[in-house]
Formats: C-alpha cells, sequence, structure tokens
C-alpha cells in the first residue's frame, strides 16, 4: 500500500485536487481511503455526495474511547473508503492534537491493516505545517510520499517552500520523501515555467499541471467529482493523467528548501520575463 | 466522616470524576522503566510531571526514584521540546551513565506533537548516544486511558527493541504486568521450579525492593537487561499476564518477529494460578515438580479450613482491570460475593469480563469501567448496597472508616503500609497471604463487635 499525503497552502485546492484525483485512481481500479485532515470536515465532500459524515473526533467524544472502524469509515465514489478527522469549532481547542488522535485511532483499529486490501490511503492535511500535529501523517511509518498542491502565486509557492522545510526534518529520520508539486493552476502569467523551476530548485518535480476549468466549480455544486459529474470533460481527463503520474511516479527526493530571498528572486525573475 | 458530603442518592453525571480511581499514564510507563536494568526513566514535559510521578512511586515504594525532566518552559512549549530532550540525552549519558534511558511523553508534549521516534534518531546521528548504550520509548498522553495504559505502552516500548539473530534461545518471554516487586520475584521462582528458562519483563525486583546495603547504588542488581530485551525476539514464545497490561507488547513480538503469544489472567488466586503453571508446564514439555503443587495443596488446605468464613461475604473492588478480573475470579471461588467492582481505566470488555465471572451469582454485579467510575460512585453503591470488605488501594480507606467496613489494602497506590514491596500475592504462597489478609480483617471485626458472652477463643 502506498500512504500519500497531501499538503499545501489553504485554499490552493487540496481536497478538490485530492478527491478528483482519487476517482481517477479508482477508475484504475485501485482500492482507496481517503483522510481528511481538516477540523471542518470537508475532505470528501464529493466522494460522499455531501458531507455527511460524522467526524473520527466527534464520534470519540460522544462515543468515548470504544470506538469500532464501522463507525468512522464511510463508503464513497468507486468503493473508497472515506474518514474525516474533524476537530474543533475555530477559534478553540487544538486541530493538531485532533489529526495525532485520529491517526493513531484509525492505525490500532486497524484500517491500514494487508486484509482491508488498500492500494492507497492519501492524507488530506489542512493549510501549513503549523505545529507538531500536522506533521502527524509525516511521521515515521505513516505517509511516505508528498505530494504539494501549489501555484504560481507568491504565497502558495512561499508555503510550498515552508512545507518542504517540515519533510526534510522528518525524511532525515524516516521514510518519507517529497513525491512532486502538483500546480493547480491561477492563471499567473509564466505558470508552468516558473513552478518547474522551483520544483526544479528544490530538487522535485511538477508533476502535472492541473489547468483553470470551471467544471471543477460546477462538479463541486453538485457534490461531485469531475470525473463522476462529467466524465468526457476535458478536465476529468487532467485528473484521469495526474492519477496516472502518481500511479507511475519513480522520483521520490528529500527536498532542499529556498532561502527566501531564492525565492523573491525566482518570483522576479519569471515576473519580469512577462513584463 | 470526610466523606459525609457523598449523598445516598445516584445521579446520572456526564462530565465529572471524583476522586479517580486512576491516575497519570507517565507513572505507569515510569515504574515499568524501572524494571530495565541501569535505566534512568526521563518525562518529556515541564518539572512538574516528573516530579509528582516520582513522589507517588517513591510513597508506595519507600525507594527513591531517579528520573529525568524535560523541563519545558513557555519557550519549549511553543517551539517544540526537540532541543530539550537532545540536551537532555546527552547530559543524562554523561552524568548519571545510565545503560538506558526511557522516555515517556507528557500532556504538553504529546499536545504539541513532539515525535519520540524522529527526536532520538536525531540524538543518536549526533553522537549523544553512546555506542552499546540506548534510548526507549513510549506514548503517554494522560488524557487517554490511565496509568495502565502508560504502563503497557512503555512495556511495548521494550518489546520493540527485540533485534531477532534467527537463532532460537530456547527462552520463554513472560510479562507480567504491573505487580509488585515480590510478584515478579514470585512468577521467577514458580518459572524456575516448572524448569522454564523465561525473560521476565519488567522486572522491578531487586530495583524497587533491594536491601539496604550502606552503599547507594544509582542503578540497582535488579531489572531486565536491554540485551535480554533484544533477544526476545528469539523467544520460543510469550506469556502475557494481563490483556490490559501486557498483551499489547506480548502481540507485537508475535505479529512483527513470529514469536507466538498467550494472553492469560494475572496469577492472583488458585484458578488463575493454575492456568499459569500449567501453561508452564506445557513449555516446559514436563510435569508439575511436587513444590508447586505442594503450594497448591496449601491453599486449598486453607479455602476449605476456613470456607465458612468467606462464604457469601459482600466484598466491594476498587483497582485496575487485569487486577480485578483475577481477583473476583478468586473471591467467587472462595464463595464470596463481589458486588460493586470499579475501575477508572476504560474498557466495555472488562465489564463483560466480570458480569460472565459473577453471571452464576444470585444477584447482578455491579460494575463499571472507565473515567466516571469513581471511589465515589463505589462509595454511593456500598451505601445502596452495603458490604463485608472492601478491597482497593489507600484512598478506599476514607470509605472504609466512613461506612466502618473491614478494609485490605491491594493494588497501587498504598501509601500507608508496607509489605507489598516484600510479600507476592500472585501465585499460590500470594493466594495465601490474600486469604489471611482477608481473614484478619474479617476476623478483627468479629472480635470487636463479639459481645462478652460470645467473644471467642478459637475461631
Amino acid at each position: 500500500m502506498r500512504k500519500v499525503a497531501i499538503y499545501g497552502k489553504g485554499g490552493i485546492g487540496k481536497s478538490t485536487t485530492t478527491q478528483n484525483t482519487v476517482a481517477g485512481l479508482v477508475e484504475m481500479d485501485r482500492k482507496v481511503m481517503v483522510v481528511g485532515c481538516d477540523p471542518k470536515a470537508d475532505s470528501t465532500r464529493l466522494l460522499l455526495g455531501g458531507l455527511a459524515q460524522k467526524s473520527v473526533l466527534d464520534t470519540l467524544r460522544e462515543e468515548g474511547e470504544d470506538v469500532e472502524l464501522e463507525d468512522i469509515r464511510k463508503g464513497g465514489f468507486g468503493g473508497t473508503w472515506c474518514v474525516e478527522s474533524g476537530g474543533p469549532e475555530p477559534g478553540v481547542g487544538c486541530a493538531g492534537r485532533g489529526i495525532i488522535t485520529s491517526i493513531n485511532m484509525l492505525e490500532s483499529l486497524g484500517a491500514y491493516e494487508e486484509s482491508e486490501g488498500l492500494d492507497y490511503a492519501f492524507y488530506d492535511v489542512l493549510g501549513d505545517v503549523v505545529c507538531g500535529g500536522f506533521a502527524m501523517p509525516i511521521r515515521d511509518g505513516k505517509a511516505e510520499e508528498i505530494y504539494i498542491v501549489c501555484s504560481g502565486e507568491m504565497m502558495a509557492m512561499y508555503a510550498a517552500n515552508n512545507i518542504c522545510k517540515g519533510i526534510m526534518k522528518y525524511a532525515q529520520s524516516g521514510n518519507v520523501r517529497l513525491g512532486g508539486l502538483i500546480c493547480n493552476s491561477r492563471n499567473v502569467d509564466n505558470e508552468r515555467e516558473m513552478i518547474e523551476e522551483l520544483a526544479r530548485k528544490i530538487g522535485t518535480q511538477m508533476i502535472y499541471f492541473v489547468p483553470r476549468d470551471n467544471d471543477v466549480q460546477r462538479a463541486e455544486i453538485n457534490r461531485q467529482t469531475v470525473i463522476e459529474w462529467k466524465p468526457d470533460a476535458p478536465q476529468a481527463d487532467h485528473y484521469r493523467n495526474l492519477a496516472k503520474a502518481i500511479d507511475e511516479n519513480e522520483m521520490f527526493v528529500i527536498p532542499s528548501p529556498l532561502e527566501i530571498e531564492e525565492l523573491e528572486q525566482l518570483l522576479l525573475d519569471f515576473g519580469l520575463l512577462a513584463a | 466522616m470526610l466523606l459525609r458530603h457523598t449523598p445516598t442518592e445516584i445521579a446520572d453525571r456526564s462530565a465529572l470524576t471524583i476522586n479517580p480511581a486512576k491516575t497519570c499514564q507517565p507513572i505507569g510507563a515510569m515504574y515499568a522503566a524501572l524494571g530495565v536494568h541501569g535505566c534512568l526513566p526521563h518525562s518529556h514535559g515541564s518539572q512538574g510531571c516528573c516530579a509528582y510521578h516520582r513522589s507517588t512511586l517513591t510513597r508506595h515504594y519507600k525507594e527513591p526514584i531517579s528520573a529525568g525532566t524535560s523541563s519545558f518552559t513557555e519557550g519549549a512549549s511553543v517551539f517544540g521540546g526537540q532541543a530539550n530532550l537532545l540536551q537532555a540525552i546527552n547530559n543524562i549519558f554523561t552524568v548519571y551513565e545510565p545503560e538506558v534511558i526511557a522516555v515517556h511523553t507528557t500532556c504538553l508534549s504529546e499536545t504539541i506533537g513532539d515525535d519520540l521516534p524522529q527526536i532520538t534518531d536525531k540524538a543518536r546521528k549526533q553522537g549523544s548516544i553512546p555506542d552499546g548504550k540506548d534510548v526507549i520509548y513510549a506514548n503517554t498522553p494522560s488524557y487517554v486511558g490511565s496509568h495502565v495504559t502508560g504502563f503497557a505502552n512503555m512495556v511495548k516500548g521494550m518489546a520493540q527493541v527485540a533485534a531477532p539473530t534467527g537463532v532460537k534461545n530456547g527462552k520463554v518471554n513472560v510479562i507480567p504486568g504491573w505487580v509488585e516487586p515480590a510478584d515478579m520475584e514470585e512468577i521467577k521462582r514458580l518459572a524456575a521450579l516448572a524448569g522454564v528458562e523465561i525473560i521476565l519483563f519488567p522486572d522491578t525486583s531487586g530495583v524497587l525492593n533491594g536491601p539496604m546495603s550502606g552503599h547507594y547504588h544509582m542503578y540497582p542488581e535488579g531489572g531486565v537487561t536491554m540485551d535480554e530485551l533484544r533477544s526476545t525476539g528469539d523467544s520460543i514464545g510469550t506469556l502475557a499476564l494481563g490483556e490490559w497490561c501486557s498483551a499489547d507488547a506480548a502481540r507485537y513480538l508475535d505479529s512483527t518477529h513470529k514469536v507466538p503469544c498467550r494472553v492469560l489472567d494475572m496469577p492472583f488466586g488458585l484458578q488463575a494460578t493454575d492456568r499459569f503453571v500449567d501453561a508452564l508446564r506445557t513449555l516446559a514439555g514436563r510435569s508439575v515438580p511436587d513444590e508447586i503443587t505442594n503450594e497448591r495443596g496449601q491453599l486449598v488446605d486453607m479455602i476449605s479450613d476456613m470456607h465458612q468464613y468467606f462464604y457469601q461475604k459482600k466484598v466491594a473492588l476498587v483497582g485496575d482491570p487485569d487486577q480485578l478480573i483475577a481477583m473476583t475470579e478468586f473471591l467467587v471461588s472462595l464463595d464470596m460475593w463481589p458486588v460493586h467492582v470499579v475501575t477508572g481505566t476504560p474498557g466495555k470488555k472488562f465489564e463483560e469480563r466480570i458480569r460472565e465471572l459473577t453471571a452464576d451469582l444470585p444477584y447482578e454485579v455491579n460494575v463499571k469501567a472507565g473515567s466516571e467510575s469513581d471511589m465515589f460512585l463505589l462509595h454511593q453503591w456500598i451505601k445502596n448496597g452495603s458490604v463485608d470488605l472492601i478491597m482497593g488501594n489507600t484512598y478506599c480507606k476514607y470509605i472504609a472508616r466512613d461506612e466502618d467496613i473491614p478494609y485490605v489494602r491491594w493494588g497501587f497506590p498504598i501509601l500507608d503500609r508496607v509489605g507489598h514491596q516484600y510479600f507476592p500475592t500472585v501465585g499460590y504462597k500470594g493466594g495465601l497471604r490474600l486469604l489471611e489478609k482477608i481473614l484478619n480483617v474479617l476476623l478483627d471485626r468479629t472480635d470487636r463487635d463479639a459481645p462478652e458472652q460470645s467473644f471467642e477463643l478459637v475461631l
């Protein structure tokens, strides 16, 4: 089983990209479990057709520590298993601890056992690696490949670079590796070239360039992945390609994050090129 | 009447524990760690945690308990405890020279998400862990489970150092669970009598019940050695005594290194000891030696001699799941009636097991596990259905005094009496001691309350 974690700046489209890619993997007959690590518990909405799911932490709070696997995972599109960690309301509690609790619980309940027959487990992690809890999915023995969703905007690249710092720390003592950057296009000038260059400098690859297409938003309104909602849309093919690229990926590296000056120079170079 | 405010009427509670029947995970982890030879336990958190855990163990064992702490400050809470732990590992190996450091986390380091495998790996790579020395670790957040969970987690941490060579060592791993040093000694004695070579881990005998020799030894003679722990992966099997305390480690060795495990009850009382001895006999491939058979005979003899005093006596019990299960079975076998059973350690299976063991009795047992199951509830149950005997840790003395009920100290912690360090309560010999303790308080009560005309010389 491959354990994959998807990181990236908040609002960059991690959950959307993850679920659409998972739909692509499902079409390739892969058995996938998606673990949403976001207190908003909206990482599996498109696969489940709505926000119907009770989160792991809600279940824990209501039913105590004797939780069964069937209480917390739900079947979604194409035979996927969907789990939402959940977490506190905005402004209270500790979301990071929620992720630690949730992943420990899934492990102790045997969600990753060979008998479950999983090909992939995807962790969809909220925003930046802001505290130890958000690094839980990349601790040794958890996710082994990381993909960072980013775009050509400064803050998205800055976040991607920061996440690489987190990965580097854990990669030195464990098996976690960076699998590549996924560019979720914002139609920024020279976007593809800029992210390719960023990837090269970090020591990785841009594994796929997902163009911007409003079909993604239309599918979201229908609470579906593009592949389910409009299988023949061009965007559906892009997600299929991304799924294939991940499935066939063999480039796993320990990233070397950039100094901030280097990052700004990159932006300047490619921004100036456009001007 | 120190507990005079405890009402008889039982109201539903959802978010309140009064006089908990459990304590912190790290206390269990620290106690387990002391059962490794040359080990210095280390508390990864703020200083207060470490001070509390050390003092509770000292009060129970009347021995100095040394342990390090990462001494978190506000800075460590914000930036993570890695720098503190790296410094601590370096200092401890430089100044105190243990064979091994056993690191356990605390609520704070768990919440900020410090990753012990990653930090210890870094310590090793930067050369802070001298050659031939080790660091073992366990995650022990106190907001999960109880001291029993912490104990089990550290025992699993010990199992994780197993490094099979591929050549079987002919020994059997025995994981005793949270029992006293004297009990661990007794388990070793029984195994030796049965002719089974064992690796007992943890093993606090000789560490927390050592002799006063006139010389201070920071690391006493006793404890399982790191070499023995590494060798557990080459053993022919594992006997885990107690589902809550010991099964995790045993199952780890089973699934990771194919060392087959059996989970037994802790050997308190006649039947549980029978099963333990039978397991040893099977492993040794020979019949039970006469010494053990004689000890069993003595226990059976005392049970039958004194049966009239046990018969239908109602007992309230509080303690930890593995111990309570074995004790409940023992009491039922004496024709005593365990009527109230409380543990602060969570586990639906515990409640089921106690109900099974008491299924043939002519009443329904009151049993509850988890954080809402506390001494306050036990006291209320007693007020609603009085008992002839209370068995539990020192905190029961308040209930026993208020309700004027005979009381046997048993479990953890015992802060106001001694003996538990030196006299076992496991095995047949331990069964005799338990019976002696129970009879003493019951018969003392009979004597105290007897009117002059029926104050008997012979009982």
